[in-house]
């Protein structure tokens, strides 16, 4: 399981790996008013009812209100789902459920050769064949040949199904979602009561509603029923029914990156003492931190929608500065905006959370996609020898530690701390053993509240080389701040050649020094020498994880490598990747990673890339492993 | 600003630090910096809850120089950086210094923005018409004309006028004075009383690059150029001798001569600090046909942003606990029995 439940031995086997291992990846795509998101969240809690595990991706289009049946307007929501260990939301879709022809046309590209196709006929019209640019209607034709393709009118079959409760047209028409559902649940052999249930309590103030959609629900399952039994005119739907993964016993949920971070920084908060102040602005795919944060208040949250990507991260230096942790997110272009007032925040040495979701660049980019090339930009992109720690969350799951991390170090360090996720794990959902807050280890701040021995110095510093941290407002402690150079333990303006000299290095030094207070880095598969090691950072890691163990599962002597801590590196990092005969990056971006480790350790570290905005496939990789090994 | 007991009154001289001051001699900035640490005393503001926040530019060595909490931003920032500080604290008393390039040009969006959202602040506003950090080039607020290394050929783009800018972003207190005037402190203790953001713009002589570019109403022998402006009292100037009366044809002002002291007869205006409409007006009067506009031009309270948030945080958390455990839990959630 993405969320670490799942066993693994040291082969890089998972203890279930002696059942034939089975999944199944389901595209549902439609048009984005057919609530196909709506569909795959249900179906996606159905297959955790199941005892599957899983992993999500979401694929909206970038337009709001994309026209009806255009090609740009086509959403999508795959999930992949299996009795084994899932870290992706698969590969090449085995089934794609088509609501109109432009969802099959942008999406049957991706499907596996021989895979299944359902399709809507009732929505193949002339009128919509002509806006997916269809010069033909592909239902009739062998252009779908290399597939299995069923279609039959889930329009019309749908009208039919909810007539009894006299809604409009299009008001019936909505329940199509729903039919469909119905139809899934039926093929996968799953129990309806789950999804029944929560129809009642969405449409509680409305029962025609409740009923209706239920009545389609049902009758999609039960179409599913009557066409296998070979009815006159219909075809037979196959089922397939995929046993229950072998996961650790406890509480699980469904989490995205989003919420995992909005919790991992309310949880990281709690556990240092402070209360959060949170400046954002709405930038795609970032906001939902800021939505999510906007209903935790009770958690000692403020949180303040700024005037734009400066003023956010400026409020919440000043927020610091005045005793909260002051935390910022946004996107790349946000985060540029972001970079001179990062240098004040290392400058003034005040803890601070500058969280980057991540997409695709450069300029505005691919702004609903994903990518990793904000690398260089987290470790390097600020005016001046500005260092910076930088953590990076593998899964939507992982970013609740991950924030905690950041948290930790700032607040420990006195020092800004970049936490990088992505698009993909923002907006993907998997499974999350929801863990005992008890087990966190809390890591208190202490203000400095008067006087210590010797006298105050605002630039004193522990054995951590970290500074005080002082509320304003504490008498007898009175002092400034501010971005021109500090006087070593004073802080007073020094422009002097030998003090800068000092405090570079100091500032340096702080931030590499928190190397010994990470974990050192392990192997996540494999042995910890060898002929290759796969080294990834980020959301590759669910792909790396499972081409890893495919290839080992072939005998290949391969270990996968995962690192979170990207600034400062763990310090056995270097010494490890010696010990591997040839080292492997892959990454969203054209080898950003690659160059830091080449850089810090003279290891001759080969990239392998892809920026076409969506995620690695597991076959891209296990070719890219193959081919080192050949 | 807070209502704060002063244990004992403390003096000038304690609000200053040991810092030398790195202004060029004669520069305006000194007077105002003698003007708000002898307004520090007078207002019973203690200095341990006090916070100078500054941005870029010569006003901004401010906080180095008061014996208070301080923090030197960055260029135009000093607004977002205040807001955060006053939603993390607002039991600090926060004052802005700015100058007219910081507030107006790089900074202009926070500034309208804290001035909307009602931050109880200070904001003091340094405008000497010319970026003196950099050495001399033309600001937001140079006229017309104006030579400078960066416009050697004179500038020819239109200045701002912060009072109106002030007034346009929604601000309640707008106020006005210059760096050498005893005046000065008397609208710092008005801006401070205030409750709420407070925008004043302190007229300040940049001897180096702009010198005596206020001279036409700031000399001795041009005060018949000042008009301080009073709450209650009639809008008279130049001794008496002359008013500000309502044109009621065109809806604007007019200077009206004012004989024997009879300002009713010729109809001059009294000043009610709450008229925003007369406010706007005031900011906009050209000078030379006007006198200057000084003193409380407006000042009208209203509920303050941080209050708000306040309010709004305390309320959204009645009766909730803050369970980390159950947050965590909640959701789409589903167990997984052990297995025998
Ligand atoms: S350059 Fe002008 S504003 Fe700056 S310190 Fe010198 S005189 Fe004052």
């Amino acid at each position: 399981m993405a969320s670490a439940a799942h066993k693994i031995d040291d082969q890089g086997n998972s203890s279930t790996a002696n059942h034939p291992s089975e999944a199944v990846v389901v595209r549902f795509a439609g048009d984005s008013g057919d609530g196909m998101q709506l569909t795959g969240g249900q179906f996606t809690l159905s297959s955790a009812l199941a005892g599957n595990d899983f992993a999500t991706f979401p694929d909206f289009p970038a337009e709001i209100r994309a026209p009806q049946g255009t090609l740009f307007g086509v959403s999508a929501f795959q999930i992949n789902f299996g009795s084994d260990e899932i870290d992706t939301a698969g590969d090449a879709p085995d089934v794609l459920v088509a609501m109109n022809p432009a969802a099959l046309k942008t999406n049957v590209k991706d499907l596996k050769p021989g895979g299944l196709i359902i399709a809507d006929s009732g929505e193949f019209s002339a009128r919509n064949l002509g806006k997916a640019e269809y010069d033909a209607n592909p239902l009739e034709d062998d252009s779908l040949a290399q597939w299995q393709v069923i279609h039959f009118n889930i329009s019309q079959l749908t009208m039919d199904a909810v007539k009894p409760f006299g809604l409009g047209n299009k008001e019936a028409l909505r329940c199509k979602n729903m039919w469909t559902l119905g139809l899934a649940l039926w093929m996968f052999d799953r129990d309806r009561q789950p999804i029944i249930d929560w129809l009642n309590g969405k449409f509680a103030k409305n029962k025609v509603l409740a009923d209706a959609n239920i009545a389609a629900l049902n009758a999609g399952h039960a179409y599913g029923e009557t066409a296998e039994i070979g009815q006159p005119g219909s075809v037979p739907i196959p089922q397939r029914h995929i046993s229950a993964a072998d996961v650790a016993p406890g509480l699980y949920r469904t989490i995205t990156g989003a919420e995992a971070v909005a919790y991992g920084l309310v949880a990281g908060c709690h556990l240092a003492g402070v209360k959060m102040f949170f400046g954002g602005y709405p930038i795609t795919p970032a906001s939902a931190i800021l939505h999510y944060l906007s209903n935790l208040k009770h958690f000692g949250v403020t949180t303040f929608q700024a005037e734009d990507e400066i003023a956010a991260i400026a409020s919440a230096i000043g927020a610091s500065y005045a005793g909260q942790l002051g935390v910022t997110s946004s996107s790349g272009p946000g985060i540029a905006l972001k970079g001179e007032a990062m240098g004040l925040a290392a400058m003034t040495e005040l803890p601070l959370v500058i969280v980057n979701s991540q997409r695709g660049g450069p300029s505005t980019g691919l702004p609903t996609k994903t990518e990793q090339s904000d690398l260089y930009q987290a470790v390097y992109g600020r005016n001046g020898d500005t260092p910076m720690p930088v953590i990076a969350a593998r899964s939507p799951a992982d970013v609740f530690e991950c924030a905690i991390e950041a948290v930790r170090i700032a607040t420990q360090f006195m020092t800004p701390v970049i936490l990088l996720t992505d698009g993909y794990i923002a907006n993907a959902a998997e499974p999350w053993k929801v863990p005992d807050t008890g087990d966190f280890k809390p890591f208190p701040v202490s203000f400095l509240e008067s006087v210590p021995e010797g006298g105050f110095k605002p630039y004193s510093r522990d054995d951590k080389l970290a500074r005080p941290w002082v509320k304003p407002g504490t008498p007898g402690l009175l002092h400034r701040i501010g971005g021109i150079e500090k006087e070593v333990d004073t802080g007073h303006i020094n422009y002097s050649p030998a003090n800068h000299q000092a405090m570079t290095d100091i500032r340096k030094n702080k931030i590499d020094g928190i190397a010994s207070y990470i974990p050192e880095q392990d192997v996540c598969i494999g042995e910890d020498h060898g002929t290759l090691a796969i080294v990834g950072w980020g959301s590759t890691f669910g792909p790396i994880h499972q081409a890893v163990r495919r290839a080992r599962a072939k005998g290949h002597d391969v270990a996968h490598i995962h690192v979170r801590h990207i600034w400062p590196l763990p310090s056995n990092l270097g010494d490890l990747l010696k010990r591997y005969d040839r080292v492997l990056v892959p990454e969203m971006n054209t080898g950003q990673f690659k160059t830091v480790l080449r850089d810090q350790f003279l290891v001759d570290a080969k990239p392998l890339n892809k920026v076409s905005g969506q995620p690695f496939r597991i076959a891209e990789i296990e070719a890219a492993i193959e081919g080192e090994l050949a | 600003m807070n209502d704060m007991t002063p244990v004992a009154k403390s003096s000038p001289k304690d609000w200053e630090t040991d810092q030398e001051v790195r202004w060029c001699p004669g520069c305006g900035d000194y007077a105002i910096l003698k003007a708000v640490q002898r307004t520090m005393p007078e207002i019973g503001a203690t200095p341990e809850n006090t916070v100078f926040v500054s941005g870029i530019g010569c006003s901004s060595r401010f906080p180095y120089y008061m014996e208070t909490y301080g923090f030197h931003t960055i260029h135009g920032r000093a607004p977002a950086v205040a807001t955060g500080v006053k939603l993390a604290n607002p039991d600090l008393d926060v004052w802005i210094i700015t100058g007219d390039g910081d507030a107006l040009s790089i900074g202009g969006n926070h500034t309208m923005h804290l001035l909307r959202r009602n931050l109880d602040c200070q904001i003091l506003l340094f405008n000497n018409e010319i970026y003196g950090l950099t050495k001399g080039q033309y600001s937001p607020t140079s006229r017309i004309g104006t030579r400078s290394p960066s416009t050697p050929f004179g500038s020819v783009d239109r200045p701002a006028t912060p009072c109106a800018f002030a007034l346009g972003s929604g601000a309640r207190f707008v106020a006005r004075g210059f760096d050498v005037n005893k005046n000065l402190p008397s609208v710092l203790k008005a801006a401070h009383a205030h409750k709420g953001a407070a925008f004043v713009e302190i007229f300040q002589n940049c001897i180096v690059y702009n010198a005596d570019v206020f001279a036409s109403f700031t000399e001795k022998a041009n005060a018949d150029h000042q008009l301080w402006l009073e709450n209650g009292q009639p809008m008279l100037f130049a001794g008496g001798s002359k008013g500000i009366a309502m044109d009621i044809d065109r809806l604007t002002l007019k200077v009206v001569d004012v004989a024997d002291g009879d300002w009713q007869g010729a109809g001059v205006i009294v000043h009610d600090v709450t008229n925003r409409a007369v406010a706007h007006m005031l900011v906009e009067m050209p000078f030379g046909a006007f006198p200057m506009a000084l003193g409380v031009l407006y000042d009208d309270p209203r509920p303050t942003f941080e209050a708000a948030v306040m309010e709004q945080n305390a309320k959204a958390s009645e009766g909730k606990v803050a369970d980390l455990q159950a947050l965590i839990s909640r959701g789409q959630n589903w167990t997984v029995e052990a297995k025998e």
